[in-house]
């Protein structure tokens, strides 16, 4: 038979699928399985953003909208950075609506890199940067960063990876998988090395809402850092806004209109009826993230005692809603863990080595699920330990 | 009003949305020692800040159980030195009241009564209420339907619409 092989493009054909589509594969077949696999809120989006979603289509407003997003809408993101993280964004020419915090990605690394250039990923991190780095013609180097460090990113271990091809650094903080949140004396180490080595830092805060222990800090908010960032983030985490696929950019003007041509031929502008959900979001749901947060921390709090009491060591992850612990003791691998552990007790996580190879070693398990949930799968990691 | 701590608020928030968790599950959520924790949820109901423990159900599924709930406004002559207080509290000793409150507007009391009939809550409010010295007159409404009661909805379950693993 004719293969269809040779269509594919090498790059394309090179890349991995994503390794947690095989948990995916083996737990969606299963019953009774406790899910703590799942990288989203278990909130629903509040009421009165869904209403406002469908009152924009009741009243017709179905068409394009500017390419980079409603003006009101950019307004109040303007607004929203300033007054929660003391940014400053023109909604003018300085802030783009994507599709997502993952589009937000995909432009930026398309407009900055040329082939070869390379982008340091801080590993482990959330699944897609090295492909889409790859994508867009540039080079993934992934520098590790380590479990007894609780997941904190060594200065000197940046400069080692840096050449001269070295183009741009990706972090994300909050960060998913391990839920580390880097301060803001860690913040300032990678601006130095950034002014020193002329780095572009893209900066995934998609989770910025969701921090429990220390006030946050925003990247782009460190001295000399506006320019030479592209800050991603989004309404999915933080609003209970994932099916929305609704997220923005925003850069200095002269890196962001740039942004602006690949998104404009890209996908023209985000759904309309996701921006006016949005804007209600910005507008009316600052209790309601408050809210949120809250109940996740208390859960983080809860979780996090309890794995370590039944023997996982985790440290205490002060974002996002993951607890990332190590199995490292039990001699398996993380893929055997979470498989064992799926097919055992029937609770789902995801293997540390799908972020990245420092990942092994690890699991990922998700904390946005019901206190029942919880502590039901807690039982059931206990004696699963126990058993082997 | 009593000022309460930030972790006897946070208690309360957690009891209130499910008052099943343990003093040691609610104790690693708020990071307070389970002896700790115990003692201020104890606090908590001395003070009967916490009042009760209860559970929603929703009757009208158990056959032989469907009953009947109205809510009667009533206007009420208040008495000089003790306002609505000394009615209202002759009000809710029937054990047939289930709420009274106090409201403001068009009448003064808003009395909610639970029986097995209409013809229960009928001779309820001819023969009990509107007998009383203060009641001046009563507005019977009936319950349909139940559909969100305490910020419960009755008929939705929390079923989780995610998918089973995601990035």
């Amino acid at each position: 038979m004719k293969t269809t092989n040779h269509y594919i493009s090498d790059t394309v054909r090179r890349l991995k699928p994503s390794g947690i589509r095989k948990f995916f594969d083996l737990a969606a077949n299963m019953d009774g399985v406790i899910s703590l696999g799942v990288g989203e809120p278990d909130f629903v989006t509040p009421w009165n953003v869904r209403e406002a979603s469908i009152l924009s289509l009741e009243q017709g407003y179905t068409a394009y909208t500017a390419n980079q997003g409603l003006f009101e809408l950019r307004c109040e993101i303007s607004r929203y950075l300033n007054k929660r993280f003391q940014l400053h964004y023109d909604p003018e020419k300085e802030i783009l609506v994507t599709v997502g915090a993952s589009q937000a990605l995909d432009i930026a690394f398309r407009t900055i890199l040329n082939p070869g250039d390379e982008v340091l990923i801080i590993e482990p991190c959330f699944v897609s940067y090295s492909s889409l780095v790859t994508l867009a013609g540039g080079v993934p180097i992934s520098v590790s960063t380590k479990g007894d460090n609780g997941f904190k990113i060594n200065p000197f271990d940046i400069k080692n990876y840096i050449t001269h091809k070295t183009k741009a650094i990706i972090i994300c903080t909050p960060s998913n998988p391990t839920g580390t949140v880097l301060s803001k004396q860690e913040l300032i180490q990678i601006a130095n090395i950034a002014e020193e080595f002329d780095l572009m830092v893209i900066v995934d805060e998609i989770y910025a809402e969701l921090t429990y222990d220390e006030p946050f800090t925003s990247f782009p908010s460190l001295s000399k850092m506006r320019e030479r960032s592209i800050l991603i983030s989004g309404f999915s985490k933080g609003f209970a806004m994932t099916g929305w696929r609704l997220g923005y950019v925003v850069s200095d003007h002269s890196i962001l209109q740039e942004m602006l041509k690949v998104h404009q031929y890209t996908v023209m502008c985000a759904p309309t009826m996701a921006q006016y959900a949005a804007l209600e979001a910005l507008k009316n749901c600052m209790e309601d993230v408050e809210y949120m947060r809250k109940s996740y921390r208390r859960r983080r709090n809860y979780f996090v005692k309890s794995l370590n009491e039944v023997g996982l060591i985790c440290h205490n992850p002060g974002g996002a809603f993951y607890a990332f612990p190590s199995i490292k003791h039990t001699g398996m691998s993380s893929e055997e863990f979470a498989e064992k552990l799926l097919l055992q007790e029937k609770v789902a996580v995801v293997p540390g080595n799908v972020f990245g190879k420092s990942g092994e070693g690890y699991i990922r398990c998700s904390y946005a699920s019901s206190m029942e949930h919880l502590q039901e799968a807690i039982k059931r990691i206990e004696r699963f330990l126990q058993s082997i | 009003m009593m000022k309460l701590t930030e972790k006897e608020t946070e208690i309360l928030e957690i009891l209130e949305k499910d008052s099943r968790l343990s003093a040691e599950t609610i104790s690693k959520m708020v990071d307070l020692s389970v002896e700790e924790t115990e003692s201020l949820i104890k606090g908590l109901e001395d003070r009967r800040i916490i009042v009760d423990y209860t559970t929603t159900i929703d009757w009208k599924k158990v056959d032989g159980h469907e009953g009947v709930t109205a809510m009667i406004d009533v206007k009420v002559t208040p008495k000089r030195g003790v306002g609505f207080n000394e009615i209202a509290e002759r009000i809710y000793r029937f054990h047939e009241v289930k709420s009274v409150y106090l409201m403001s507007g068009a009448y003064d009391l808003s009395v909610i009564i639970e029986g097995r009939t209409m013809s229960d809550i009928a001779h309820f409010v001819s023969e009990k209420l509107s007998t009383l010295d203060s009641v001046i007159s009563t507005t019977t409404h009936f319950i349909l339907k139940k559909y969100k009661h305490d910020g419960k909805i009755f008929d939705q379950g929390d079923e989780d619409k995610r998918m089973v693993v995601s990035p």
